[in-house]
């Protein structure tokens, strides 16, 4: 078999060394109930790389990836260009295949990108200290709670209705363990008032901005709400871009930023691996879960890099840490710290501004539908928009015919009948004129 | 006059008058490696003998430190949160840790004197 | 003819006069480089310093003229850097060849399994079908993913002989709270209250940590001498306020834990769950279920058993067996099959009949990346090469450990252990060379260390996982090195240990300023004079 270098000659030699007749013998503390045979298992046979690649090859081609239509799904995850280098680097053997940065005179190259992404973070959201990054977003947001839990020892948190459902969703099965989740009701386009639901119990209020209907939220009133009574505020972004145009949160007065890095780096992979940020104040460094890559000289005086305050981690800490994580993100940090690092300012900067340009303008075309309202009216590259029937089956059948009009409400809330109307609408750099064109006329056409 | 006492978890209590001063020893300080991080009682916290009082850190350990007699925290040594470092270099002055003041003198008592400490650390 | 005058010389030269130590000369340790680059080992700065303003890539600028921002348009830079392509290429480059990775070297890694990561799996996950496919499409236009997702579950399910799997863990840990929030969920609805869970002394610390952010107390249960888990201590501690047990199998020690079908009879009859750790699942797969061991949740690491690359840390996936006790609570999404097709249920209330899904552990359905890695892999090996795989893991650690056990000390050295072999430092005692050391020694050999100081049950412990990976060749070289290593450290020639690496890109690195006053960002000047 191909990756298994052992030969039979091998496999006798070994075996004589180590005194055993033959290698079930080294099973033998098996329970003999447990013993199987290759029959046990109704699993095909080794197979060649041909066989395999034709195998995966038809599974893929049973789907209708992005590129491949009018394409408008956001709602957490999103369609972006990805420089060709990004990919081609990520694959480099010394990033690709290499394990997690604990002897760091070997693992430099890890350390200092993995300090180079903390800065971008940090810098992206206006926060004093970022991690090296965490599972996803959703997981990040959960993790968040949990901090603000301990921090505040107080265990009520507020979720806004503008929070993505699968991450308020997450938040409640984690941090709903140890006090109550509130979610506020749901209002596609405009902002709850949260600040009258702030009490001397809440631990934290968690506002997304643009929200999952694309609602671009003021965070600052909140901020200073939640702290005059003792909470923290935890501010959610799901399409990182957007802070290549919008005022970060850290200039807003969040404690904590929990934000999903897909957008940078990273393709839409049916949902994973994605890659978590995460950003908080200096003075909460210590609560903060995830690996930290600190800077710090050798014994030649040659700055270099080391993980560090590791005390705070499970290997550690055992059943005090700060969270059970032990993976971050890896070569997903390092796909986003390179895609930034070729966008840099300028062109981070230009990004957003083509994605909000194309989001105004399919927006312009779509509310002249007729019986179509273009809910938010502040949106940065998504927004809702209410269809005069139900968007569910509408979306269903534009994809029958070669369009993928984008998220149905009632997907993310299945529950409540007044979203049954509403679709959630994303346009990026990657989409055309065409595309707009192919939407609008396939709603027209289905309303 | 002060008196000190020993517990066999490698913590030292100087009692002056009323209140008490509490730190770890030498060994431990040793043991540990370099400290990088103390994690102090609040002032008003009340510890019982053996009871979780603080937390030190070295870069790959962080060990609970307990209070030797049970009582009131009265203060804590804040200069270890920008010096961690007096643990190591001087763990029986000035890196104690917290202050307490006791609420039955009969616990002190009960603990090791420097001779039956050193006697311990000897047979470890 | 004509004379060629462009010839030069082109031998080595004399071997014995490599090293010149003529005047004039200087030897490599002498020479001052004046780029204080070394040859083709080039010191690199950070992206900040390396800043010029200039931009890797192409956009249009787009004026925003009809500003629906709602006023919240940023006001102050950002402050990131800007370089072009070939400066940003040639720097993570550079950062590249300053690590060590599995395609470069053995990595002896007990409990991480770093095997060799097939390319086919990398571009299998990157067909457009896969990895250009949005997790909220609609069913009909993903139906390709979610039949791989489908047989992957299929190949989970079979080899370890467990009737459903939940999917959606994004990491080992992850998965260990998965496990053990469905069994949360099971004693809740059986109206129990049950806060208690044992955990052996030699659990990795996901396991005690994962048990606390669960809500549960954690109980520590001893291991015997001879480096099982104190059956009958374990089972004294069973009662009605015991939720589960988490044990890991093989344990931490390399070894496999006989007694642990009559342990799980006892958790069971106490009304407890068993909770397994799947990290050593590399020693068994293929050849033993642990469904047959009366397990009731274990995750799966696809990122060490079926070869999903480390990646410098990540990502991971941990997707978690389920017994029929646990299967009702295993969390959203589900995926079923009806009439149409297969789709996701993403509704608790729209749960199947007697699913109680406990809640949601992540946004989408999971690491789909992943996922076409690993079904990569169990095709191409097959069940017979997944056996195959294990049986070479487990020959090449004993093999090992047959090899090294005259110099080095092995507590649990006298029977066979599993893929991985443990050492101790009493071999070092009164030489002066700590585990440390001797690890950080490795480095010099080109070898990154084993696994140290864990688990904790063994003093200044040193655990060594081959992998299936490695041929006889590697192994022998392998072995002959640590045998040397071992024989000087015996003869108490510590030169090469104290201050060790001496060769690598960096040696030692000064971890307690790191920890005493951590710096985790770079600064603008203008920001580090506001601080200072």
């Amino acid at each position: 078999m191909r990756y298994l270098p052992l030969t039979p000659d091998d496999r006798r030699a070994m075996l004589a060394r180590i005194g055993a007749p033959d290698v079930d013998a080294l099973f033998r503390d098996v329970p003999k109930s447990a013993l199987t045979s290759l029959s046990t298992f109704d699993l095909p046979d080794t197979q060649g790389e041909l066989e395999v690649e034709r195998h995966m090859s038809k599974l893929a081609a049973k789907n209708i990836a992005a590129g491949a239509a009018p394409f408008f799904c956001g709602a957490g995850a999103y369609k972006h260009h990805v420089p060709s280098a990004v990919d081609h680097l990520i694959q480099r053997s010394e990033f690709l295949t290499s394990y997690t940065p604990y002897q760091p005179e070997i693992a430099q190259g890890t350390l200092q990108y993995l300090f180079e992404f903390q800065t971008q973070v940090a810098l992206l959201t206006g926060m004093e200290v970022a991690n090296a990054s965490l599972y996803d977003g959703s997981t990040a947001t959960a993790e968040a709670v949990l901090m603000a839990q301990r921090v505040t020892k107080r265990g009520k948190a507020i979720l806004s209705g503008g929070l993505h459902p699968h991450y308020a969703e997450t938040v409640e099965t984690v941090a709903g363990l140890f006090g109550p989740m509130q979610r506020t009701a749901v209002m596609p386009g405009s902002a709850e008032d949260i600040i009258a639901l702030i009490d001397e119990d809440t631990s934290c209020v968690v506002v997304q901005s643009p929200d999952v209907f694309g609602l671009i939220r003021n965070l600052r009133p909140i901020a200073d709400a939640a702290h005059a009574k003792g909470a923290l505020l935890i501010a959610v972004v799901t399409e990182i871009v957007s802070l290549g145009l919008l005022e970060p949160p850290g200039a807003q007065g969040a404690d904590i930023v929990a934000a999903e890095g897909q957008s940078i780096g990273n393709g839409l992979n049916f949902g994973g691996p994605y890659v978590g940020l995460f950003a908080t104040r200096e003075k909460f460094l210590r609560q903060m879960p995830g690996r930290l890559c600190g800077e710090t000289v050798d014994v030649e005086g040659r700055r270099g890099y080391v993980l560090t305050l590791s005390t705070r981690e499970q290997h550690i800490r055992r059943e005090k840490a700060t969270s059970n994580i032990c993976t971050n993100s890896g070569l997903c940090c390092l796909a986003f710290t390179i895609h930034l690092s070729l966008l840099g300012e300028e062109g981070l900067t230009r990004l957003a501004r083509i994605n909000h340009a194309k989001a105004v303008a399919l927006a312009a075309k779509l509310a002249s539908l007729p019986g179509v309202e273009v809910l938010p009216n502040a949106f940065f590259n998504e927004f809702t928009v209410k269809l005069p029937k139900p968007a569910a089956p509408i979306v269903e059948a534009l994809a029958a015919s070669g369009v993928i009009a984008g998220v149905p409400v009632s997907r993310l809330l299945p529950h409540d009948a007044s979203v049954q109307n509403l679709l959630i609408v994303a346009a990026t750099e990657t989409n055309t004129d065409d595309d707009f064109d192919a939407l609008t006329a396939a709603l027209k056409g289905a309303i | 006059m002060s008196e000190v006492r020993y517990t066999d978890q490698h913590e030292w209590i100087r009692l002056e008058g009323e209140e008490a001063t509490v730190g770890i020893t030498k060994y431990a300080a040793e043991s540990l490696g370099d400290v990088v991080f103390v994690e102090l009682p609040a002032s008003g916290k009340a510890v019982t003998a053996g009871g979780e009082a603080a937390v030190v850190e070295s870069v790959k350990a962080a060990s609970d430190i307990y209070a030797p007699a049970g009582g009131t925290v009265t203060s804590a040594n804040s200069a270890l949160e920008k010096e961690p470092s007096k643990v190591n270099e001087d763990p029986e002055g000035e890196g104690w840790f917290f202050k307490l003041k006791l609420s039955d003198k009969s616990e002190f008592a009960k603990l090791m004197d420097k001779d039956a400490y050193a006697k311990f650390v000897d047979s470890l | 003819m004509s004379m060629n005058n462009q010839g030069r010389p082109t031998g080595a030269g004399d071997p014995n006069r490599r090293r010149p130590i003529a005047p004039g000369t200087v030897t490599p340790e002498e020479l001052d480089t004046i780029s204080g680059d070394r040859g083709l080992d080039h010191e690199e700065a950070l992206i900040f310093e390396l800043d010029h303003g200039a931009v890797g890539v192409d956009l249009p600028d787009m004026e925003v003229g009809d500003d629906r921002l709602g006023g919240m348009r940023r006001t102050a830079r950002i402050g990131l850097p800007g370089l072009s392509e070939p400066e940003v290429i040639r720097h993570y480059v550079r950062l590249s060849r300053k690590n060590y990775a599995i395609d470069s070297g053995l990595y002896p890694l007990g409990s991480c399994t770093m095997k060799h990561n097939p390319r086919l799996n990398e571009k299998m996950a990157r067909l457009p079908g896969f990895g250009d496919l949005h997790p909220l499409a609609p069913a009909s236009t993903t139906q390709g993913a979610l039949e791989l997702i489908s047989q992957l579950m299929n190949w989970l399910t079979t080899l370890t002989g467990m009737p459903a799997v939940a999917m959606s863990p994004k990491a080992g840990a992850h998965g260990e709270l998965c496990g053990l929030l469905a069994i949360r969920a099971a004693i809740a609805a059986r109206g129990e209250d049950r806060k208690r869970v044992l955990v052996p002394e030699s659990a990795h610390g996901t396991n005690p940590a994962t048990a606390a952010f669960a809500g549960f107390t954690v109980d520590e249960v001893p291991a015997k001498p001879n480096g099982h888990v104190d059956a009958e201590a374990l089972k004294a501690k069973l009662g009605p306020d015991v939720a589960a047990i988490m044990l890991t199998n093989p344990n931490t020690c390399g070894l496999f834990e006989g007694e642990i079908i009559d342990i799980a009879k006892a958790v069971h009859e106490a009304g407890a769950y068993f909770y397994c750790d799947g990290a050593n699942f590399n020693a068994i797969a293929g050849k033993v279920r642990p469904g047959d061991l009366g397990i009731d949740a274990m995750h799966i690491n696809l990122h060490k058993t079926f070869s999903t690359p480390h990646g410098g840390g990540g990502p991971g996936a941990g997707p978690v067996v389920l017994s029929a006790r646990l299967a009702a609570y295993a969390p959203i999404p589900l995926l079923v099959a009806d009439g149409k097709g297969l789709r996701l249920i993403e509704d608790m209330a729209a749960a199947p009949d007697g699913a109680k899904p406990f809640g949601r552990m992540c946004a989408f359905h999971g690491q789909m990346g992943m996922f076409s890695r690993a079904l990569t892999y169990m095709l191409s090996h097959g069940r017979d090469g997944v056996r195959q795989a294990s049986e070479d893991a487990v020959l090449s650690a004993n093999y090992i450990l047959a090899s090294l056990k005259d110099v080095m000390s092995a507590p649990f050295g006298e029977g066979p252990c599993m893929h991985e072999a443990l050492f101790d430092d009493s071999f070092l005692e009164g030489t002066g060379v700590t585990t440390l050391d001797f690890a950080k020694a490795m480095i010099d050999e080109g070898y990154h260390p084993m696994t140290m100081y864990f688990p904790l049950v063994v003093h200044g412990a040193m655990l060594i996982e081959p992998t299936e990976s490695e041929s006889k060749e590697s192994l022998d070289r392998f072995i002959h090195v640590l045998h040397t290593l071992a024989e000087e450290a015996l003869a108490k020639n510590v030169a090469r240990f104290a201050g060790a690496p001496h060769l690598a890109p960096r040696r030692r690195l000064d971890e307690t300023a790191a920890a005493r006053k951590p710096v985790l960002r770079w600064k603008p000047d203008t920001l580090k004079q506001a601080a200072e």
